[in-house]
């Protein structure tokens, strides 16, 4: 089975994010990169469907070079070769031209399944896994928690609001993985060895054949608005305080 | 060139989504502005009657795709659908739900329509005659403001966010052939399996209580769970309650949960790690109870008390309850 699953490096969630005086960008300095969670899922999952039925993993990342350390931490995990697309022309690159760019290399190399985490947690943008999906013309099934194959498709539980969605979906397709999926592995010492040596095609826009464009842009950055300075309840009694704070919920922001 | 402001109607089982009352609310605005007219495309099986409805929500024109292949709801069906109706009337806005649903259609057509969106804005307006869509992004760490180069400019709107305003339009209904073909329609809906608990989805919900490490266990969720029954809210948790097992993975609110923006967020034994934080800070009004003075979710908190959440909560309820009889 050929299995790719595609990765981001992106800021940690315990990371502050500054916005620059010039609203052009974030503060990258001092942050802790890392491979975005719901990628991690995806990588779990494309290695378990490979050790129950045999074939090939291989990660695909679009980032700077500092990327490459989210392919060695997929390939030490257990995956198999990496292609990273490095190009500052994808520096700020929206979701289209992020796919275009992974469907580019994911065209060259055999597919069966794909998977993406369901959205990055830095631009939760949440697009590029369909995209891709549409842009190699196979079904997507997004936001699983539970997949399973058998006889050339998948079955994945897809939670929806106030329900639970069994999809059932032929291959080649793509999936988006949501927290719930599995446990993500470490990788192991001997997988850390490992990864070093196996390979990994880095390769620009120039040589996909891809064209960057911006269709939708952040043009601005801007700091989350603030919020007032919140009342705090003062008393030794909890009843008193309790009574007070419903007191100011119904007369003072009625809200209940 | 490309002219007037959709929006995609959501619908499941024949009745609206609140969702589709914000987006049509909101498109009015934005045409209002422009000069143009507001359409909805509405997708599904037998749902026809529904149709004019939202001509009292400011929609001139409702163009209805009614055929089995749209009931229940596959992206394969609704991508394509809606990306022929968009090809055909070339619409200069396009607004979608930032619903499950919502989100994988809007992404699809991204895709098909090779063009831009912004996923879950919090404000859209018009800007030189453009869109500017306004979204958090790092889980509203930051927020972003986007423009776009392409047409159909799109944006999926957060639930709960705008409001639903009443503006009688026409709501001129006219049928829609998707032209489906079947050897496309490729992913099969095996099973629905409802939630009975009759709550709404966190995303969704008017009022929420969620509990943290400060709980103690899965069992002190009870004094969180009647609270919210007072209200009819969901119960919400934090990653630590989530990765502790006390509570099941859909109930996480935060950066690697769900982002949430009732109109009221209690959280309760809290204490607001930025992950958090960063899921539930567009909340409108946000109630702290924590017995930790410092804990950074009173740097969030409108209300805020500090005391043991064993004391306070159940007084709370009894209070509410009062208020509420």
């Amino acid at each position: 089975m050929n299995i790719v699953a595609c990765v981001k490096q992106v800021p940690d969630t315990e990371a502050q994010i500054k916005v620059k005086p010039d609203g052009s960008g974030i503060e990258e300095g001092g942050i802790k990169w890392v491979m975005n969670t719901y990628d991690e899922f995806g990588v779990e999952e494309a290695l378990r469907l490979k050790e129950k039925n045999g074939g090939e993993v291989t990660i695909v990342t679009v980032g700077p070079a500092r990327a490459m350390e989210t392919i060695r931490t997929a390939l030490a995990m257990g995956a198999d070769k990496g292609i990273h697309i490095c190009d500052p022309a994808f520096d700020g690159a929206d979701a289209y031209a992020t796919a275009s760019a992974l469907a580019a290399a994911i065209k060259g190399i055999p597919h069966d399944i794909i998977f993406c985490g369901q959205r990055a947690i830095d631009d939760d943008s949440g697009q590029v896994g369909a995209v891709l999906a549409e842009l190699l013309g196979i079904p997507q099934v997004t936001v699983i928690t539970k997949l399973e194959f058998a006889g050339g498709a998948i079955k994945a539980i897809r939670p929806i609001e106030g329900a639970q969605l069994l999809i059932e979906c032929p291959l080649p397709c793509l999936v988006t993985a949501q927290k719930g999926l599995n446990e993500p592995r470490y990788a192991s010492l001997p997988g850390i060895m490992k990864a070093k040596k196996k390979p990994v095609d880095v390769k620009d826009a120039a040589a996909l054949g891809v064209t960057v464009t911006a269709n939708a842009k952040v043009a601005k950055f801007i700091p989350p608005p603030a919020r007032a300075a919140g009342k705090i309840i003062c008393g030794d009694d909890p009843a008193m305080k309790a009574a007070e704070l419903a007191r100011l919920l119904r007369e003072e922001a009625k809200v209940i | 060139m490309a002219k007037g402001v959709w929006i995609v109607a959501e619908q499941r089982d024949g009745a609206y989504r609140k969702i589709t009352f914000e987006l049509a609310g909101t498109a009015r605005k934005l045409a209002d502005v422009l000069g143009e007219e507001v359409c909805a495309i509405l997708c599904g099986a037998g749902v026809e009657g529904i149709a004019g409805q939202l001509g009292k929500y400011g929609v001139d024109k409702v163009f209805v795709a009614d055929s089995p292949a749209l009931e229940p709801y596959t992206t394969d069906a609704h991508a394509a659908a809606v990306a022929k109706a968009v090809k055909e009337n070339d619409p200069a806005i396009l607004l979608l739900g930032a619903s499950t649903q919502g989100k994988d259609l809007s992404s699809r057509l991204v895709g098909k329509l090779a063009t831009g969106l912004a996923t879950d804005c919090t404000d859209v307006k018009i800007a030189d005659g453009k869109l500017l869509a306004i979204r958090p992004m790092y889980a509203g760490k930051c927020f972003g403001e986007v423009v776009f180069s392409t047409f159909p400019q799109m944006a999926s709107l957060r639930p709960n966010v705008f409001p639903a305003v009443e503006n009688a339009k026409a709501g001129v209904v006219v049928k829609f052939d998707p032209a489906l073909d079947a050897g496309q329609l490729k992913t099969k809906v095996l099973e629905v399996q409802k939630d009975t608990s009759g709550k709404a989805d966190l995303t969704e919900a008017n009022v929420i209580v969620s509990g943290g490490r400060g709980m103690k266990g899965p069992e002190g969720y009870a004094i969180i769970e009647e609270l919210a029954a007072v209200f009819g809210a969901t119960v919400g948790a934090s990653r630590a309650a989530v990765d502790a097992g006390w509570r099941p993975q859909s109930d996480q609110v935060g950066q690697t949960g769900k982002i949430v923006s009732p109109n009221l967020y209690i959280a309760c034994g809290i204490s607001g790690a930025i992950q958090h934080l960063a899921g539930m800070s567009s909340s409108k009004i946000i109630v702290a109870i924590n017995k930790d003075a410092e804990a950074p979710i009173f740097t969030k908190a409108d209300y805020g008390i500090v005391d043991d959440l064993f004391k306070v909560v159940p007084e709370f309820t009894k209070e509410c309850k009062k208020l509420l009889a």
